[in-house]
């Protein structure tokens, strides 16, 4: 056969190859240059044109497919680009599903191509069958079974176009052996537009006047910046906004680095476990702007009792998230940077100092009774967060920080420093233990100039330790740093705060993790006191290749501040004392 | 408050669709009282009746829920004041029965319904109407012993004078245009 190179493979001249040499050229004219993935039976003729062009797409083998999609996450997540996975039929797609679940909740572009049976064996009970359609209906934002060559290349150029368009989402295609192996005459459009649907809404200029005139009369304005501004890539438009406004604003978990964490209106993270001040002061701002956010409950508390003094002014590009959670006075459809963009053109310049002062009071309390202790501790035990923002400062908060699920996300999400946009990764509408390690593999193929450090549990750890065997295959910079408290730290918290300190099977043993990395030949250190913490981490961070640091936790520490599940966010506890 | 809504919705005609909008409805176990499927006056695009009895806050979700469907055309919800509706039944009861007394005939009048087939073993009625009123001609007929009986999901039609659809098409090919304006103007 004829080499292929960039040079020829883009040619569009109509050819005759088979569905499987079809499916690889559709994703390099997509612009895809790696993928995530395992083989099986019924997607051997996919991975057999593969080897033709693996110079071209870089095929990543992960240890399970749990791991392939997490790492398309990842990737997707801080590239900004459509994150690809495949698969085969049967278990190999049936293992895709938490990761799809977690990209649908969390508005992550995805691709998810799964091997099939032969077209004439659907429904015949045949050898890893199963009805991948019909399983990954609800958590897909489109999915479709080819089942002949012909429709291969417009499916992948509608699934690139859904994937990335509107409401980013997952995709699932499932293609059937015989539509791999059959040959078509092949040509490649993308996609453009679909008559059925509708990626976004024009603005409507009369609501953008009147949300404009709340704003403007607004004497306690207040915003919260979710992941739509960075999906959107609306980061600018939303600095120019609160600057010009002197609008104090705050994050979602998943809008974390929109802005910088040291901008001086940034009053920090919204939510259960967020700052003091952005949950109490929700319930005494006058105008609350949400901008690319759904009003999850984990942000809003208990819903009859958030915000009901103010005028809500939601910015949201899902109009099936309008009036879901919380009802609007101003809805304005449409994505978050054009409409901010719109918005900021009728905003007089103003300043609200006394009303910024007031949340910088209310940081001044947690500083006292929650972040000194935390960063700080007068107690021998490390501390979560005393670790993650040594990973912040030794990297000039450049690093991008990948999460796993639990008190070391929470610490993470409070504690991390970002300059950079897209420097935050976290599983936050599933809440998926076991995604942190491979979507930090993820992120690094996504981001490769950038350093990578993933904070994960000792619980979530174990749940996808095995993609260890393919950052140590494929030499992925990550830094893994295991915060290790011996405890599924989270609901332990929960059990002691909430369930009499009945730790019913929350106490987790755990492997030397430094040795299981030696074994797969990435190299790694424990810390056990704070004296050994800095010397250690930098050692990780100067280190080219893979690393992972273990590092002892105060086994029954607790996060703080917290929203208690039900309660209102003006009861923000900062403290297990005020629970009595 | 719970009450009968109405809820169409037009989309493409495609394999797998029925089953994306009927999860909706199950995710949030939400019943479905009647459910109707066929092609619209457009050839390719079908026509959803759904009836549901269920608070306004709970439909207007499902119906934004069905609308975000990549392949749906747009859904909507009445109640059932804003629509004209019917359904059909039919009834098999044994032509004996027929024969004894004129009792069926006069049912068969009073309630406008028509013979459809008739052997000699059974005859075949039909009856279109609310669901009331088909319920009605089943219990006067069920006294001579129906021997099967069998009723139609519902089809509405709007009161407005017309289609909505295409209505709507007019309106989403302006839409995109604007739409095409925007992402200029936004490169630029």
């Amino acid at each position: 056969m004829t080499s292929i190179t960039n040079d020829n493979i883009l040619d569009q001249e109509a050819i005759e190859i088979t569905g499987s040499e079809a499916v690889i050229r559709s994703l390099i004219a997509e612009g895809v240059d790696t993928i995530f993935g395992y083989p099986g039976g019924a997607i051997m003729p996919v991975y057999d044109a593969l080897y033709d062009f693996r110079h071209i797409l870089k095929h990543v083998l992960t240890r399970h497919e749990q791991g392939a999609v997490h790492a398309a996450q990842g990737y997707a997540r801080v590239s900004g680009k459509v994150g690809v996975c495949v698969a085969t039929s049967g278990p190999g797609a049936t293992n895709l599903i938490t990761g799809i679940a977690d990209a649908l909740i969390d508005s992550t572009p995805l691709i998810c191509i799964t091997g099939q049976v032969v077209s004439g064996l659907l429904g015949t009970d045949a050898f890893q069958e199963s009805d991948v359609i019909g399983i990954t209906m609800p958590v897909t934002k489109w999915n479709y079974q080819i089942t002949c060559a012909e429709e291969i290349p417009e499916a992948i150029a509608r699934a690139f176009y859904i994937a990335l368009s509107g409401r980013p989402g997952p995709v699932v295609l499932d293609i059937t052996k015989d539509a791999q192996f059959s040959k078509l005459k092949y040509s490649y459009a993308k996609c453009s537009k679909i008559r059925s649907y509708v990626p976004e809404y024009p603005a409507d200029k009369l609501l953008i006047k009147k949300a404009a005139e709340l704003i403007n009369n607004a004497k306690k304005p207040f915003l919260l910046y979710g992941q739509g501004v960075i999906l959107s890539g609306g980061e600018k438009e939303l600095i120019h906004f609160i600057e010009k406004t002197g609008i104090p604003a705050a994050g979602t978990l998943l809008g974390l680095s929109a802005i910088p964490t040291d901008h001086p209106l940034n009053m920090g993270m919204l939510g259960m476990h967020g700052n003091y001040g952005p949950n109490i002061k929700t319930n005494e701002c006058d105008v609350l702007i949400a901008v690319g956010m759904r009003f999850d409950d984990r942000v809003t508390g208990s819903i009859s009792t958030y915000a009901k003094q103010a005028k809500i002014i939601h910015v949201e590009i899902d109009p099936a998230e309008v009036d879901k959670n919380v009802k609007t006075d101003v809805a304005l459809i449409g994505d978050a940077r054009h409409t901010l963009r719109l918005l900021s053109r009728l905003m007089e310049d103003k300043q609200h100092p006394e009303w910024v002062a007031e949340f910088q009071e209310a940081g001044d309390i947690e500083n006292k009774k929650v972040i000194n202790g935390d960063l700080f501790p007068e107690k021998p035990g490390l501390t979560m967060a005393e670790v993650v923002r040594m990973v912040s400062d030794l990297t000039d908060n450049k690093a991008i920080v990948i999460t796993d699920v639990g008190q070391n996300q929470m610490a993470a999400a409070r504690y991390s420093k970002f300059i950079d946009s897209r420097s935050w990764v976290t599983s936050g509408g599933l809440g998926t233990m076991g995604f942190g390690l491979p979507a930090a593999m993820g992120a690094k193929f996504g981001s490769p100039d950038r350093e990578v450090v993933v904070f994960t549990g000792d619980g979530g750890m174990q749940m996808t330790i095995q993609e260890l065997g393919t950052i140590a295959q494929e030499k992925v910079a990550v830094k893994i740093v295991i915060l290790n408290n011996h405890f599924l730290g989270m609901v332990r918290q929960w059990q002691e705060l909430f369930f009499e300190k009945r730790y019913s099977f929350t106490e987790i043993l755990s492997p030397d993790f430094v040795k299981v990395a030696d074994a797969y030949g990435i190299p790694g250190s424990s810390v056990y006191s704070r004296h050994e913490l800095k010397s250690a981490m930098q050692k990780m961070l100067d280190n080219d290749g893979p690393y992972l640091l273990e590092v002892m936790i105060e086994k029954e520490d607790n996060i703080f501040p917290m929203v208690p599940a039900g309660k209102s966010v003006s009861q923000i506890i900062l403290s297990a004392d005020e629970l009595k | 408050m719970k009450q009968e809504y109405i809820i169409t919705a037009y989309s493409e005609n495609h394999i797998g669709l029925l089953n994306r909008i009927t999860i909706i409805f199950t995710r949030r176990k939400v019943n479905i009282e009647s459910l109707t499927v066929s092609e619209s006056a457009l050839q390719g695009i079908s026509k959803f009746t759904i009836v549901v009895n269920e608070e306004k806050e709970k439909v207007v979700n499902i119906v934004k829920q069905i609308d975000k469907q990549i392949e749906v055309l747009k859904a909507f919800y009445y109640t059932n004041e804003e629509m004209i509706f019917q359904e059909i039944a039919l009834y098999k009861v044994p032509t004996t029965a027929l024969m004894e007394s004129d009792q069926i005939e006069k049912l068969i009048r009073k309630h406008n319904a028509r013979i459809l087939e008739i052997t000699h073993e059974y005859t075949v009625i039909e009856k279109t109407g609310h669901k009331e009123e088909t319920q009605e001609l089943f219990e006067g007929l069920n006294t001579f012993g129906v021997l099967q009986f069998i009723r139609s999901g519902r089809v509405a039609i709007t009161r407005s004078p017309i289609e909505r659809l295409s209505e709507f098409l007019n309106e989403r090919d302006a839409l995109f245009e604007k739409l095409e304006a925007k992402k200029k103007a936004i490169n630029n």
